[in-house]
């Protein structure tokens, strides 16, 4: 049988393989959203697993709940991405250095 | 070894395969791609942790709906194909570093000393007339309420959000002012000019 430990350390393998992504890359912001995405992905199959194992469906509810704010992200992410492409014409990290930071 | 855990394996494997594939694909429309396989992956461990109706949504919504975004995204945009070389500098190596660590102390955590089978039983299985929506629909519309009718509002945020950012006035287009139309008098379309008239005799 499958143990909740399997689960949760694949979840764990899944979320530092997207933070190594955001560490990585410098080309665009498209694929530091990919990562992001990759990370949420993680963090919910944490809730199904613990939802599945103690028999509690609220983490169930989280997990919708984490989608829509996702989907929200994902859709004023891109809104802001093709923004900054159009005033920069580049949508790689290295030019979003305007606030010198 | 069950076929449960060989579903397992087979999900992990290209779940984990997917997701690194991805974060190193140069090209960004592969990287999408490879995310879609990761996510049909992450859909199958979720189905064999019976939570049917999220991994539909994850496929129907953020698969079909939101990676189908990214790739309109990455198509309308003219990305520059030179700047793509220079990829993985100086960080990688720290990246990597980071991310074994993290990964080996969340091993010693989650391990199974604290979350074996003999410490979190294995939950029996549902039975087949179990119906996910149903119990999910009676937490959500009742426990939950507050919080989905707030999801919902945030949605409608996030649509005018977006629309206000990317929407563009146009600079000449000629647009039909009603309230001038109305307002307007009989003085300020007929202008009176006097002109003086010339004489023939003059010429």
């Amino acid at each position: 049988m499958i143990s909740l430990s399997d689960y949760l350390i694949l979840s764990a393998i899944i979320f530092c393989i997207g933070l190594v992504g955001i560490f990585v890359n410098r080309t665009n912001i498209i694929t530091l959203l990919m990562c992001v995405e990759l990370i949420l992905v993680a963090v919910n199959t944490n809730f199904i697993a613990f939802s599945n194992f103690l028999g509690n469906e609220a983490g169930q509810i989280f997990v919708f709940f984490i989608l829509t704010v996702a989907a929200a992200e994902v859709a004023i992410g891109l809104a802001i991405l093709t923004l900054l492409f159009r005033v920069k014409g580049s949508i790689s990290v290295d030019v979003t250095n305007s606030l010198k930071g | 070894m069950t076929f449960d855990q060989i579903l397992f394996y087979v999900f992990s494997f290209w779940f984990i395969v997917a997701s690194l594939a991805m974060i190193f694909s140069r090209n960004a429309a592969k990287a999408v791609l490879f995310l879609i396989l990761s996510f049909f992956s992450a859909a199958g461990i979720w189905i064999l942790l019976e939570a049917e109706f999220l991994a539909i949504i994850l496929i129907l919504v953020y698969v079909g709906a939101v990676m189908v975004l990214f790739l309109f995204v990455i198509k309308m945009l003219n990305i520059d194909k030179s700047t793509l070389r220079a990829r993985f500098t100086g960080y990688l190596p720290l990246g990597l570093i980071v991310a074994v660590i993290i990964v080996f102390e969340m091993a010693m955590v989650l391990g199974y000393n604290q979350f074996g089978l003999d410490v979190v039983v294995a939950p029996v299985k549902h039975t087949a007339d179990y119906s996910n929506i149903t119990i999910l629909a009676l937490q959500l519309y009742t426990d939950y309420i507050y919080s989905f009718e707030l999801a919902a509002v945030l949605l409608l945020i996030a649509i005018i959000a977006a629309i206000t950012l990317v929407h563009r006035k146009r600079i000449n287009c000629k647009n039909q002012s009603i309230v001038d139309q109305i307002k307007v008098q009989a003085k300020d379309r007929v202008r009176l000019v006097s002109i003086s008239s010339k004489n023939k005799e003059n010429k």
